[in-house]
Formats: C-alpha cells, structure tokens, sequence
C-alpha cells in the first residue's frame, strides 16, 4: 500500500487499512511504502513475493494508467507472470476526491477487497506477435503532411502521402509572409514541396482520397481513390500550353475565388505535381461535348478524356493523418452583412490579395471595384472566443497573422492606416510578443481594445463600429477594406474521415490525441498519429515540429519486425456459443468474425456456426462480452466471473 | 382570427395613431382584437431599472387577465412586447423567480398565452400574401425604409421573431402594400430611446445617424412600429435638422398607417396628418391620399 507522499496518506488512514486487509482470506502479507513506485518500494515487492512466496500481487496506489505497467514489471523480475498483479486505485478514486478520513478510509478497505478477490482469479496471459509492414501512409499534403513524410522517408522507410487536391502546399502555399520572420511562405515551402516529390521512399498521390481503411496497427488494409485527372500523369511534362489556350474559366478555389482560372489547371505556379488536371463540372468538353482544344494541343498527347477514377488497394503499417483545416464560416454574422459586403473579406483572402502570384500580382486592390484601400480595419475573434455565433476556443493564430498583415499592409503602403480591433493579443511563441510591438512602434498599426458591433455600407465605404474599451467611448472607422480574422475550424468531411479510420475526434471535430501532455501525437487507434491543424489550431512552427514527432513515432514503430499484441482481448468459448452473431455488429473494431466448427453429437458429426475472434484487431473493450446472450463471450484479463467477483466483495 | 389586444400607455397618448390604424387595419383585415380588461403598465424601462422583481410582476399581471381570456395577446408597442416576452421568458428559466411573481401578482401563471408583436400577427398568422391580395390603393412610387429598432427583434432568444441583424418582416408587408422597401443598414440600431429625457444629445444623435441613412439610401418616409421610435424621429426631427444643420422633412409612420392607407381606408381615421413632420404632403404629392 502507497502513501503516495501525502497524496494518499493524509486522507487514507492505511494502518486501519492494513488491519482490516490482513484479515481477508488469501492475504499473506501486507506491508506500506511512502512511495511504491520508488525504486526501493518495488525492490520490496520483489523481496515480499520470494519470502513469503506469493503467487498474487495487489498494489493500492495511484490509477492503474499511471504506473501499472512499472508493476507488472516488477513482480514479472520476481518471476510472476504480469497479469497476476493487480492494482486498487485508492488515489484517483478515492483520497483525491474525498476530503474525510472517515469516508475514504472505508472506501479504500472496499476496494482492497475488491482487488484481492479479483486477483485470486487471474489467470497468466502471455502475449503473442505481429508482423509490421514498414510503409507509412500519410494523409493530407500540406506542410504537415510533407514535413511527416519527409522524415519517415529520411528514416528510411516507404511513405505515400496522400492529398485530395492537385497539387500538395496546402494553406501554407496561399500565404504571402509567415510571422514572425517575415520570410516568403512560399519560398520557404516550395524546396520542401520539390524534396518530397524527388524524395525516392516517397509516393505521391494528388487529386486522391481515402475510400476505405480496415486493419489494425502494423497492418493497415487501405484503398484510396485515385480521382480522374483526364491527363495521363507519366506523359505529361507540365508544358502549360494546354491551359494557356482553353476557353472555359471558373474561380480560382486557391485564390478564395477571387481570381479565376481555366478548366484545365494547375492550381498556382510552384504546384506539385507540375501536372494539370480537367475540372469536368466546368470543362466545354465534358459539358457541352465539344472543344477538345487541349487535346488537340497537347504535344505529349497526355489528355485523356476517357480516364477514369481508379482504386488502389495498398498495405501500410502506421497512418499519419495531417488533414488541416477549414476557415469558419462568417455569414452568420448579421452585424458584419452576412457575408455579403464584397470588401469585408477573411484573413486568407487578404493574404491571396497581397500575394504576386495572386489575383492582383500583390497589388493590394478591394474586391468590389479594385481600388486601393487608404484604411484597413482588422477585426480579430470572429467566430473564435465567439460561443452564441461561433466556438468558444481560441483559433492560437489570429493574433500574430493579423499583426503580420497590418504590418505587410503598412510596409506596402505606408499612407494607408491600418487599425485592429481586438478582445487580447495573445504571442505565447519564440519572438512572437517581439513581433507584436514592431507592428504598434515600428508599423504604427493603432489597435483598439474592444469588439466591433456591426459594419455597414456608406457610399463606397464601409463604416466600422466598435467599442473601444479602453477609452471607453464608442469608434467609428470608415474603411476601404475590412479583414476579418476568422476562426480555424475543423474540415467538412473530419468526423467522417476519423471515422472511417477507426479514431475519436472532438464536440469541434477536431482529432482527439491519446493524452492531452503526454500522447500529444497518437490517436486512441494504436498505429495512427495526428499531425498539424486537424487535431486543433495550430501555427506553422508548432505544426512542423508536431508533423516531425509524428514521423519518429512512426519509425520508432517501424524500427521493430514484430509487435507484442495485447493479450488482454476477447475470447469465444464456443461450447456455449450459439452462433447468434449478435456480437459481431458490436465490434467497434470489426475484429469478430464468424467461423464453422464441426463436433460430435452421439455419433453423428455435425457443423455449428460460432464466433471467432481476430487478436490482432481487438482492442479489448469488452463491448461484445456484454452483448453476448450466452455468455460465451469473455475478455481475457476482466472475465465476467472476475468482475462479479469485484462486484461482490464490494457489495456483500 | 382573434386576438387579445394590449394597447399599452403610449398608444393612449403620445402614440394615439398607432392605436387607431392598429384597430382600423386589423378591422379592415377581418382579424378581431379584444382590449384587454383591467389592463395595466408593463412598467417599460422604469421597471427594469429599479427592481427586477417589479420588472417580472408588471407584465405578468396583464399575462394572467390574458390567460383568463384565452386569446393569444398583441402587443403593438415594441417596449411592451419585449417586456411582456422577457417576463416570460424569465420565468421559464426560473421557477422559483414565477413562484414569487405570482404571489405579488396574486394569480396563477401558465404560460400558456403567446404574445405576438403586430408585424408578426400581419406577416405570419395572417399572410404577407393575404394582405396583398387585399391591398386596394396600392402605395406605387412610395420609397419606404422600414426601421424596428432594438426591441422588436432582440435578444433573439427571448422575442424569437425574425433575424435580429437583417429583419425583413416589415419590408415584406411594404413591398405587400405596393410600396418600395429601401435597402439600408440601419433597420436596428438604436434611436436613443428613452434617453430622451436624460441625454438629449444622444437620442439627436443617433436618430440623426438613422435619418441620414435613411435619406442617403433613397428613401421618402420611414415606417416604424415602436411609439418610441416614432416619437424620437418625429418629435425630434427639427431640433435634430437645427443641431446638424441639415433638412430631412421625412416623415415618420407607424406601419399600421401605411398599410390602412393601402386597404383603402380614409387618412384621418388612421391619425394620419397628427404627426410633427407633416405625414400627409408626401402622400398627397404622391397622388396616394
């Protein structure tokens, strides 16, 4: 029994504790350390087991998440089989939430018992392997995916990286400057973009989505749809002529559509693959069914209108899943014109505004009629710190990209004003705060400290309302252009993607990572990790530096030929199985099959439907145990007779 | 159709023509009102800023005569409806805070009245359709911006009626009554209110923002539902033209005029012609009266 310091001492009275635990049947010897976890408080567990030659061992200390693996080891040095250990949490589930002695010291004795009556019922689980295929899918081409992939192919393994677009760079490609250096985002990208389609491990799949995922850790069955480009990839050497001379036009989706492009494209310049794609809801051909002007023009004949999508079937060992995110939606916000003033635009659009490959070749001109704008006015949180119209979070990059812009917008454009409305200025990163108080001394930004109330036409110019808090009084700022910062949302499709791979995700649809300080990079799923914007908002130095701890969970994984499985997995007894299948559709794992077994009754031989299941899949939930009518359903490690019998000491 | 009907204190002084094209309209659309017997004030902002207990009880009161009646309650007067709904929805929330109010109000509280804002009777119970198909003197060439104010709309959780930010409501029941509805951004800001006893300067202010928005969108008149509204642009328009140096001479109606106008009933029995800024010169320019 552990004291914990005084975490669990001062509100457990252990001396009565032990008294009372000394008189149960089956309890040999009981002994208390300040810290069990120490190593002269195992060293004592591992001397207690050979005087007293125990074959059960009952650790009351902290939850078993904590430390019941340092245990198992312990008593496994005492030449015990792990699973014969088990751990009373009087911690979490009792010292720390209760404040009185003579309410928590009862309990702890409640679930001691507990404890030693369950452990006199386990039984030696031994684990058992499984083969690892070391090839990495990476989902998701924007700075995440390709810094992921880049470091698991540097480590020497296999890696395809998968993007639904056609060409990777993702939302760092449509940036103009990253804070807080100022450097060309694009500059910096585009090197990165070019080792990761030269890189030889690596395989990359543009305008291609994940279809279906089944397996488990180390052997992941994957098909992924190869959507039809209408250009045959291997022939095509990105001349251009094709796209410089089609008709049809349509918005530029990397512009935000405020550009346009052709029907055939490649999204920008630097795109890679340097290969075009047909947009078959705009394209004359496929609408109208004549024009073929790009395959008549094509010197390589790489055009191919009869193309069709394509699913491959691949096997991976580990997935990284680095899907990014979506700007929130800001038409719901009446008091800014629902969306509807063409000059009060997102972050993003101003960022395409500014940018030499954007609509305007980085002249800074308004949407509505292409004039110049004297005076910029910022709005930041909107939708962030918003819970009536939008998400409580805080979308973490607002803040410094907003300084950057109004500081872009100054260094362009040093006539023009640049005013910020804003609830707080949060820098919490290297140079940050720095940058921040360039943008006020330096730029001459003027921030105003408070929330703008509505937004509304006058003449040619947009009159901007707000509250400023410091003053006290309330602003109002005729504007040329109003940026909104809008706040970073989870993609359309996240929910249905974590799904579909098998993980859990949050109330915003955000990835959940297995522990919140500790596990910031894996998911729930073993073999699946997360990387950038997708698990929450995230800037590009934290996404680069969490896409790199990905890649070295991945190779960490891949640096073994075998797993150990958990041996702690369901398990059928199948004289008692009646077949029903109910359990299979309970599987949140899809590790249930069901399988013909032929017995013998009286002298006939007969067949007889039961369940079985796949180790390798079950995570040992439980799930199908309670399902299981017959009750031949068990889980190894938790059976039904060993929680009655906790059940029991608890409530006899 | 029939409703109970809670005329509230201005619509028996400062806004006696809402009252009147209130009753005259409804009449001429075959919807029955029924004043409310024994009615009292809803305690519009003198309540709520004194005692909250009060500011609950007031307009109980009158809700528990409604529920005795039966009817579902108008409310013309925006302060009034945006009372009479916060005390319900205040009482919904908290049972105890009912439990008290109905011992001061010595009454039983169900909750089973709705009360209804006049726009929201016209547009939805009756039918923008309905009204149209009505409309005998259709007000062509008329250019009107309909203004709701703040308590109409909002908090949206409590009037549950329209968008609080770009209400349509009104526009909808001009465009029936054959008149133009203006695009313009000021349909809920604040006139001032009741500040126009305490800080002139504010409510000349912010009804001259609203004026001059009007104005500058195209419009000829501005159609209200609020005696509040309509007193602080109406009343108030020439001291507001003398601060800013400016002229408006636009007048200021209650929607209830515009569209009694439309269904063919005489000016003056709407109250038309009563107002500060004279009300019946545009019409008459317009060939409409």
């Amino acid at each position: 029994m552990c004291w914990c310091g005084s975490n669990i001492a001062s509100t457990v009275d252990l001396d009565r504790v032990q008294k009372a635990v000394e008189k149960l049947t089956n309890v040999v010897h009981v002994e208390q350390n300040k810290y069990t976890c120490s190593e002269p408080g195992q060293a004592q567990i591992v001397a207690g087991i050979r005087e007293h030659n125990l074959d059960r061992v009952v650790v009351a200390a902290c939850s078993p998440r904590m430390h019941e693996k340092t245990f198992q080891r312990t008593v496994a040095k005492a030449g015990l089989n792990p699973y014969l250990l088990e751990i009373a949490n009087i911690r979490e589930h009792c010292s720390w939430v209760h404040t009185s002695v003579e309410e928590a010291t009862p309990k702890a004795i409640d679930l001691l018992r507990a404890a030693v009556a369950k452990v006199i019922r386990n039984t030696p689980l031994t684990t058992s392997t499984i083969p690892v295929e070391k090839r990495a899918l990476v989902i998701g081409g924007g700075i995440a995916g390709i810094q992921a992939a880049l470091d698991i192919a540097d480590a020497g393994h296999q890696v395809v990286l998968v993007e639904k677009e056609p060409t990777i760079g993702g939302r760092m490609a449509q940036l103009d400057k990253t804070f807080p250096t100022l450097d060309c985002s694009a500059c910096i990208l585009t090197p990165k973009m070019v080792d990761a389609a030269q890189h030889p491990k690596i395989r990359l799949l543009t305008y291609a989505e994940i279809e279906e995922v089944g397996g488990y850790i180390g052997n992941f069955e994957v098909t992924i749809r190869k959507k039809a480009r209408s250009v045959n990839e291997d022939v095509c050497t990105g001349c251009g002529i094709c796209w410089s001379k089609c008709p049809s036009k349509a918005p530029n989706e990397f512009d935000c559509g405020l550009g346009e492009r052709k029907a055939i494209y490649i999204p920008f310049p630097q795109a890679v693959p340097n290969k075009p794609v047909i947009d078959r809801e705009n394209c004359r051909y496929f609408t109208k069914g004549k024009c073929g002007v790009c395959k008549k023009v094509c010197p390589a004949g790489a055009v191919d209108f009869e193309q069709e999508d394509e699913l491959l079937r691949e096997r991976f060992g580990a997935i990284v899943v680095a899907t990014g995110y979506e700007l929130f939606d800001h038409s719901v916000y009446g008091e800014y014109g629902y969306g509807k003033y063409p000059d009060v635009i997102t972050g993003l659009e101003f960022e395409r505004l500014i940018n030499a490959s954007g609509p305007t070749g980085g002249k800074l001109k308004r949407p509505s009629d292409g004039k110049i704008p004297k005076t910029v006015v910022f709005v930041k949180c909107v939708g962030s710190r918003d819970e009536a119209k939008g998400f409580p979070y805080c979308s973490r990059t607002c803040c410094m990209y907003t300084a950057k812009q109004a500081i872009l917008l100054r260094e362009k454009m040093p006539e023009a004003e640049a005013y910020v409305f804003y609830m707080d200025v949060r820098t919490p990163g290297k140079g940050y705060e720095e940058f921040y108080t360039r943008a006020t001394e330096e730029f001459g930004v003027n921030y105003l400290r408070g929330r703008v109330a509505r937004i509304y036409p006058k003449g040619d110019q947009l009159v901007v309302r707000g509250e400023d808090t410091l003053v006290g009084a309330q602003v109002e700022i005729e504007a040329d252009l109003v940026v909104l910062a809008t706040a970073m949302v989870a993609r359309r499709d996240a929910a249905e993607l974590a799904q579909r791979i098998g993980f859990s995700y949050d109330q915003y649809h955000f990835f959940t990572e297995a522990h919140p300080k500790l596990r910031p990079v894996e998911t729930n799923t073993a073999g699946v990790f997360l990387a950038g914007a997708c698990q929450g908002p995230k800037d590009i130095p934290d996404t680069v530096a969490q896409a790199s701890a990905a890649a070295v969970k991945v190779a960490m994984l891949f640096s073994r030929d075998e797993l150990e499985t958990n041996p702690m997995v369901a398990t059928v007894d199948e004289g008692t199985c009646s077949g029903c299948e109910w359990c299979k559709p309970t599987c949140p794992y899809g590790a249930i099959d069901i399988k013909t077994i032929e017995e013998r009754v009286g002298k006939r031989t007969v067949s007889r439907r039961v369940a079985t299941v796949n180790t390798g899949l079950c995570q040992g939930c439980g799930a199908c145990t309670v399902a299981c009518r017959s009750g031949a359903m068990n889980l190894k490690g938790f059976t039904n007779e060993q929680i009655l019998a906790e059940v029991e000491a608890i409530c006899l | 159709m029939r409703y109970a009907y809670y005329p509230g204190c201005s619509l028996e002084g400062t806004a006696k023509e809402y009252d009147l094209s209130t009753r005259a309209t409804f009449r001429a659309l075959g919807i029955e009102l029924e004043e409310l017997p024994d009615w009292s004030c809803c305690g519009a902002s003198s309540a709520h800023t004194t005692n909250h207990l009060l500011a609950v009880a007031l307009p109980t009161r009158n809700l528990v005569i409604a529920e005795k009646q039966g009817l579902d309650l108008v409310a013309p007067c925006a302060a009034c409806f945006n009372r009479l709904v916060t005390a319900q929805h205040k009482m919904e929330q908290d049972a105890r805070l009912k439990g008290k109010v109905e011992q001061v109000v010595e009454g039983e509280y169900q909750g089973t009245v709705k009360v209804k804002a006049v726009l929201e009777v016209l547009a939805t119970d009756f039918g923008v359709e309905k009204v149209r198909e009505m409309v005998t003197k259709p007000l062509k060439g008329l250019r009107v911006a309909s203004y709701y104010g703040c308590l109409l709309v909002r908090p949206p959780e409590v009037t549950k009626f329209d968008d609080p930010e770009n209400p349509t409501t009104m526009d909808a029941l001009v465009e029936a009554s054959g008149a133009e509805a203006v695009m313009w951004p000021h349909k809920t800001e604040c006139c001032g209110g009741s500040f126009a006893f305490a800080r002139v300067d504010i409510v000349e202010k912010l009804s001259n923002d609203i004026l001059a928005a009007a104005k500058s969108n195209g419009a000829d008149c501005i159609a209200t539902a609020c005696p509040l509204c309509q007193a602080n642009l109406d009343m108030r328009q020439k001291a507001i033209e003398k601060q800013f140096g400016t002229t408006y001479n636009m007048p200021i109606y209650y929607i209830t005029e515009l569209l009694g106008l439309a269904l063919g009933l005489e000016p003056r029995s709407l109250g038309l012609g009563t107002h500060m800024v004279e009300s019946l010169r545009l019409l008459r320019e317009k060939e409409l009266a």
